[in-house]
């Protein structure tokens, strides 16, 4: 049984039921106990970096998401769920979890495209994700493939290491993310098509091993 | 560099799709379900469900068509049509919908926009606005008026002003549609889609006159649009949405090339 995080952080359901539709079965809790007994973890996240941190410190799935890293538990965090493994976050100025070394920046107003033109914030829609590793998870996606973004902060890990995919908006920036039994996507595979899908179903296969 | 976006919109009436009626293959002609299917397969960044019917007591069949979709694409999709109310909202976004799309009610009651941007987040709430051009006055000085009621109704509220200030109460995305230009098939009202999206720094799709893939082209570049919203032009089968990509691609417009 695959676990989806519920710490009150918008939209659960879309990733229920692009696992529903591969045909994992999942399951969208916050009972810690269920949590533990799952095979593997999916935390997705919408929303603000504080208002999310706030819920899940009342929750206590701050320390439980530390202890299932420790555990080896295959993990994947989606959007805001990879933002708020990092130290901090400029959102809110919010102190986040911690298991990721690193900073979440936003987005600077300056940013202009190859045309001069001033960039959107948020950067929302569909962008290209460079892999540069070949990890498990990113297993047989196409080269050249895009997915959806929707995102006004960006992750900044003090380690270039742990990048395994870039996007570039005005400035390159860190898009996938992967140490030991976690990989974090500051896109949403569960809105973006075929690779998308793909991507979550090389997930639900992993066995966590880096 | 992120794509520029092509959304079919499909108008939904008492669940079933008011146009579509060229489709031949497997496609039951009419069923929105079918057709997002559709247009998720042939290459749509995203699909836009708009109810015309509207009424409160319809609805039901509308979360019901809003929950099937979710089922079967994985792109995002939006609601739009009636949503009056934070409990509209969240009926729609439960249902499986990315984001809703609010409209009159917004221009009658701009709290809305906060409202649900505070409870969903600004990325779920698309400011849905229908614009005619006017003669230039105090009151109007962009010479454009917000319009209801498929614009019989002037409001007399600018719609430079209107953006603007829908940016700052938390829209996400603008989907801007020129009454003027809507159901004509010659065109976006590219003057308007420049003077919108160039003044706020949210996300604009145009929206109204498409009927060929030039009209795209025109307002993604000159227009300096975000995305760009499409009916007609792909529900009678004139175009599919592969030509529409190839052509903006030839012309140096980038737009997610595979799927």
């Amino acid at each position: 049984m695959i676990a989806i995080l519920d710490y009150k952080a918008g939209n659960l359901t879309s990733v229920m039921r692009a696992l529903d539709y591969l045909g994992f079965p999942c399951r969208i809790t916050n009972s810690p106990e269920e949590i533990r007994k799952a095979d593997r973890v999916v935390f997705p996240g919408v929303g603000a970096a504080g208002k999310s941190m706030e819920s899940l410190g009342e929750l206590g799935l701050d320390k439980l998401l530390r202890e299932l890293f420790s555990a080896q538990v295959p993990i994947l965090g989606i959007c805001v769920g990879l933002q708020v493994l990092f130290d901090l976050s400029e959102e809110n100025q919010t102190r986040c979890l911690g298991i990721l070394p690193g900073a979440v920046r936003r987005f600077p107003d300056t940013l202009r495209s190859d045309r001069g033109n001033l960039l959107k914030i948020p950067h929302m829609g569909w962008n290209e994700v460079k892999f540069r590793k070949n990890h498990e998870v990113v297993r047989d996606i196409p080269a050249g493939s895009e997915f959806y973004f929707v995102h006004s902060y960006y992750p900044q890990p003090e380690s270039e290491d742990i990048a395994i995919g870039t996007t570039e908006y005005g400035m390159a920036f860190t898009s996938a993310v992967a140490v030991k039994n976690l990989v974090a996507v500051q896109f949403h595979p569960e809105k973006s098509g075929k690779p998308g899908l793909r991507l979550l179903d090389n997930f639900c296969r992993w066995s966590g091993a880096a | 560099m992120l794509s520029k976006r092509i959304i079919p919109c499909l108008d939904v009436r008492d669940g079933r799709t008011t146009k579509g009626i060229k489709f031949r293959d497997n496609i039951d002609i009419g069923d929105p379900v079918e057709m997002g299917r559709f247009y998720y397969e042939q290459g749509a960044d995203e699909i836009v469900f708009y109810d015309i019917t509207a009424s409160s007591d319809r609805r039901p069949i509308m979360l019901d068509v809003v929950r099937r979709v979710a089922e079967t694409i994985f792109i995002p999709f939006s609601v739009g049509g009636g949503i009056r109310t934070l409990e509209d909202m969240r009926d729609v976004l439960l249902a499986g919908a990315e984001k809703v799309s609010v409209n009159s009610a917004a221009v009658q009651n701009p709290d809305i926009i906060r409202q649900g941007a505070e409870a969903f987040g600004n990325q779920c709430i698309v400011l849905g606005m229908d614009v005619k051009k006017v003669a230039v006055s105090d009151k109007i000085p962009s010479g454009y008026e917000m319009v209801i009621n498929g614009g019989r109704t002037h409001m007399g509220i600018d719609a430079l002003w209107w953006a603007r200030e829908a940016e700052r109460l938390g829209a996400g995305e603008i989907c801007l549609n020129s009454i003027d230009a809507d159901g004509m098939q010659t065109g976006y009202e590219l003057e308007l889609t420049r003077l919108i999206s160039t003044a706020v720094r949210i996300p604009v799709i145009a929206s109204g006159g498409a009927g060929e893939p030039r009209h795209l082209l025109d307002v993604l570049d000159q227009g300096c649009a975000d995305a760009a919203l499409i009916a007609s032009m792909v529900h009678y089968g004139t175009y599919t949405i592969r030509q529409i990509k190839d052509f903006l691609s030839q012309n140096g417009v980038g737009v997610r090339g595979s799927w």
